[in-house]
């Protein structure tokens, strides 16, 4: 069974533009999943309306379910219960989604009693277990932080942490790596990969960086304009892409061996 | 080879952190640019790039070293200083909307720089909008536009064509097409090209993204933590980067051709900050090849000869 179906999926902001545009997609158990596309393609809408994150006056149009579950006859409860424990989502930057005068550690430690994890002494091994997987050794500092003393990378690892805290079946990712310094990236990626290896998750990742995407992915999806103009398995869209806008994404991007930008020196 | 237009001797900056001790943002950087040169700086954030952009164009003070642009020392200038030299250094950041006045339209922006620094009057400088327009390849009609009416990449083209109006010796880049779509990058990287080789300009491109700067620079200088730790020809980068921190960041580039076959080693990210704080080189709690010499002191840059400089005990012992 596919954890997530989109069917014929649509949004729109102003009941006259899409935003969406009758987008289908399904994602497998443990299966990743890229969308790229330009600024104002929609990726980040058909992100957010996976998750039900879509601004009040947004209308959503056709069948979206998760884990066979159509989400519009999802109760609030319901859609409240699924979020954060078998559906996360991490975004470009998770610091603007913390508490700014709260410790990490007492955000972590709500977040995990909020989402069922009664027992104290295990929610405090469970944030340690997790600090320790992402690779933060200095653990209690980190805890004692508030969130503006870390730096972004060390943020981004801590979101990532609490997103996986509870073996989310199904990971949303918007753009999680785009304001991250490249070392930091490839460190998050690899987290990525890792979370699929040890749990089965899967991950919807939007993303701008096409090299990412090709690197992570077992299926890569275009969207330009709302539509998705392609999709199919990342190295068929990267080898052999069949739409001409995916061709004109992937000939823009500027390679580390790329001699074509080199040769116009005068 | 041009002649040198700007050199960077030892240059350094401190900031105060009110009580808490001082932040070495630069240190010690030597660095120089011919005429017609297009150098790059990469290096991750806080690495000090932006902060020699912002001291060359007068923008903050150095508290150690100089700047010579042109021969001349223009390391502290005053007013009138500061005035001249902004007519040959001109700066290009990353948000172009945030250059705009809002309610200004691009002919007023446009023309703005040329008749502040006596080039032309209003008029003149009006006649001359088409052109302006033209070299950065927009059409006439958008000097009528106000800056919410223009497209991401059309408005970095009219802020580069603005940069250029007072035909500057130095065009200085800082990140400024990282926030720009793929496609529309490639388009302003391109421009940038056929502007260097057009009107012999001299370019200092500062990013993070090491395939962007590669494609529009002739050399790369790698920063570190505030310290130049090297300094080498892009054609040649991954064929001679020796640097391991160099040798790191070329392996963090993901490109779509290393699908899947790329190992990525795991890193503590709680080394990055920890560096800053040791004596010695401030990679060596991240460096797999350091060594006890890297502990005791900060390496001194060697130059390996064809362009290639390198501050690194590991290469050079």
């Amino acid at each position: 069974m596919d954890i997530l179906s989109i069917q014929n999926y649509s949004v729109s902001y102003d009941g006259l533009h899409s935003a969406v545009d009758s987008v289908s997609l399904n994602v497998a158990r443990g299966e990743i999943v890229s969308i790229v596309g330009e600024s104002g393609s929609g990726k980040s809408t058909l992100l957010h309306g996976i998750l039900g994150l879509l601004p009040s006056g947004a209308a959503a149009r056709g069948s979206l379910r998760l884990f066979g579950e159509e989400l519009s006859q999802m109760s609030a409860g319901a859609r409240r219960a699924m979020c954060g424990s078998r559906v996360s989502m991490i975004f470009q930057d998770t610091g603007r989604y913390m508490n700014p005068i709260a410790r990490i550690g007492a955000q972590y430690n709500e977040f995990l009693r909020i989402h069922g994890v009664k027992d104290a002494r295990r929610r405090r091994d469970l944030q340690r277990e997790m600090l320790l997987k992402l690779h933060l050794t200095d653990r209690e500092r980190v805890l004692h932080s508030y969130p503006f003393e870390l730096s972004g990378g060390m943020r981004q690892r801590v979101g990532i942490a609490m997103a996986m805290s509870l073996q989310p079946e199904l990971l949303l990712a918007d753009e999680p790596t785009s304001a991250l310094d490249v070392t930091v990236q490839a460190q998050v990626i690899r987290q990525m990969m890792e979370l699929r290896q040890n749990y089965g998750t899967a991950i919807v990742l939007v993303t701008h960086n096409i090299g990412v995407a090709a690197y992570l992915s077992d299926r890569i999806g275009v969207m330009q304009r709302g539509r998705l103009v392609e999709l199919g398995p990342a190295a068929e869209v990267i080898e052999r892409p069949r739409h001409a806008y995916t061709r004109s994404l992937l000939d823009a991007v500027v390679e580390i061996n790329d001699e074509r930008l080199i040769a116009r020196h005068g | 080879m041009g002649e040198v237009l700007l050199e960077l001797r030892g240059l350094g900056k401190q900031f105060s952190m009110g009580g808490r001790g001082t932040l070495r943002a630069v240190r010690g950087v030597n660095l120089m640019l011919r005429r017609g040169e297009s150098l790059g700086i990469v290096g991750e954030s806080g690495c000090g790039k932006s902060t020699i952009a912002r001291m060359i164009a007068q923008l903050t003070d150095p508290t150690e070293g100089e700047i010579l642009f042109s021969g001349e020392n223009v390391t502290h200038l005053d007013r009138a200083g500061r005035r001249r030299l902004w007519r040959g250094v001109q700066m290009v950041f990353q948000d172009p909307y945030s250059v705009f006045s809002p309610r200004m339209t691009v002919g007023d922006f446009l023309t703005e720089g040329i008749v502040h620094f006596g080039i032309a009057g209003r008029s003149a400088a009006r006649a001359m909008l088409p052109e302006l327009l033209r070299r950065v390849e927009l059409p006439a009609e958008l000097a009528q536009r106000l800056p919410h009416q223009l497209s991401g990449g059309q408005q970095q083209r009219v802020v580069i064509a603005r940069a250029l109006s007072i035909q500057p010796q130095l065009l200085i880049l800082d990140e400024a097409t990282s926030a720009l779509d793929v496609s529309v990058q490639r388009q302003i990287l391109s421009l940038l090209m056929r502007l260097k080789s057009e009107m012999g300009l001299t370019m200092l491109f500062i990013g993070h993204d090491l395939a962007v700067v590669r494609s529009v620079t002739d050399r790369i200088a790698v920063m570190y933590s505030g310290l130049l730790v090297e300094e080498l020809p892009s054609a040649a980068l991954q064929q001679v980067a020796a640097h391991p921190y160099t040798r790191r960041l070329l392996g963090s580039v993901f490109s779509t051709a290393d699908r899947g076959n790329k190992q990525i080693a795991i890193e503590d990210l709680s080394l990055i900050e920890k560096g800053r704080q040791m004596q010695g080189c401030p990679y060596q709690p991240r460096c797999a090849e350091a060594c006890a010499q890297c502990a005791e002191s900060c390496p001194q840059t060697v130059d390996l000869g064809d362009g290639h400089h390198i501050a690194c005990f590991v290469k050079t012992c």
